[in-house]
């Protein structure tokens, strides 16, 4: 009981935080794009030949929309379970990067709350977060404010996403895919991406990136994404060691 | 044996969301499921910052520049003008306000009637 108590007083110190409203209003601006994305995988994942029960629990669990566009071709055909579980390992290998980015600012938590961050950290609520919050928290206040933003965004994207995607299963045969909406879900990515272009090496580091994935486009099981991120990092890391150190670094 | 038919659930495709939802949770989790005390390098915690906006360079260049696997080869592509408008107006709006919804509303407003229209 007295545990129960410490997790739900743990969770609301957060959504009482102005910084989860904050949260939710930013995500809010580019859930558009993303919920037609989300609309477009729920059709996809029907049309793939999965039963509306099936595709309501791949939406509702495995919570990924590249991963699952990934896996269904594959799920169609049968192909063997290892193949397509190391499929959309790869394919989410960035999130492994993500992670990675992220222990620091969480470690002071329960493993069940890093677990629960971690499930709801896709590419828009990392991105977000990471572009406001620069360092893991010095103390509690900056923790409990750093986690009500990141704890806004990150629910109302996942209810954005879940909602768009059980409309699509539903509407799977009434919306055509040629229409080509899932274009709005890169256009959001992109327009995160110029808000994340804030300074040189940062600009750097999204042409080398979107010229890596284009250039190792032949790689099996997306991982011309990683072999991007890689150079791209790499790259930045070599130009700042070698550049003389100029003021207002990373902002 | 496993290929689903249309409308029947079956406990193999059952399985593989199982499956899936276990990749989605340990990729994820990968870092933060350890409680032993250990940091990056410093070397590394410095580049992750460039990390984010790889990760969406690496995602969307490929949605705009390519189809089926190959670098498309003509300009009359519909998501090239869609992309080049939502940049444009996010850099025209200096990121300002609802600059990400202006980027997908007016990309969208071109893509639409340039691939539904002309076929793009």
């Amino acid at each position: 009981m007295r545990q129960r108590h410490l997790w739900f007083s743990q969770a609301r110190s957060w959504w009482q935080h102005p910084a989860f409203g904050r949260g939710i209003r930013e995500m809010a601006s580019v859930s558009p794009g993303l919920a037609a994305w989300g609309l477009m995988t729920g059709v996809a994942m029907v049309k793939s030949g999965m039963s509306s029960f099936e595709a309501v629990a791949m939406s509702l669990l495995v919570f990924a929309g590249s991963s699952q566009l990934a896996a269904m071709p594959l799920m169609a055909v049968g192909a063997p379970v290892w193949v397509i579980l190391s499929t959309s390992f790869c394919v989410n290998l960035r999130f492994v990067v993500f992670s990675a980015h992220m222990r620091p600012y969480w470690m002071h938590l329960p493993l069940r709350w890093r677990m629960f961050h971690g499930y709801l950290t896709a590419d828009l609520s990392y991105v977000l977060f990471t572009r406001h919050y620069h360092h893991p928290p010095a103390n509690p206040d900056e923790s409990r404010e750093q986690l009500a933003y990141f704890s806004g965004g990150s629910l109302f994207n996942w209810v954005s996403w879940q909602a768009a995607s059980l409309l699509g299963i539903a509407l799977a045969n009434v919306i055509p895919t040629h229409w080509g909406l899932g274009f709005a879900g890169i256009l959001a990515l992109l327009g995160v991406g110029c808000s994340l272009a804030s300074n040189p090496l940062r600009r750097v580091s999204a042409g080398v990136a979107g010229l890596a994935a284009v250039a190792a486009y032949a790689l099996p099981l997306k991982l011309n994404i990683v072999v991007a991120i890689a150079s791209a990092v790499a790259l930045c890391l070599i130009i700042e060691e070698t550049m003389p150190k100029r003021t207002g670094t990373a902002s | 044996m496993n290929s689903p038919a249309l409308d029947t659930t079956d406990l193999w495709t059952l399985g593989v969301i199982v499956g899936l939802t276990l990749v989605t949770v340990l990729t994820r989790c990968f870092f933060v499921l350890s409680s032993q005390d250990w940091h990056l390098p410093h070397w590394a915690q410095r580049g992750l910052q460039y990390a984010p906006i790889a990760a969406l360079a690496a995602v969307v260049a490929p949605e705009v520049v390519m189809l089926q696997g190959q670098l498309i080869s003509t300009w009359q592509d519909a998501r090239l003008y869609a992309a080049l408008t939502g940049a444009a107006y996010f850099f025209w709006r200096k990121g300002q306000g609802q600059a990400v919804l202006g980027t997908i509303v007016s990309g969208m407003l071109v893509y639409l009637p340039l691939h539904l229209g002309l076929g793009w």
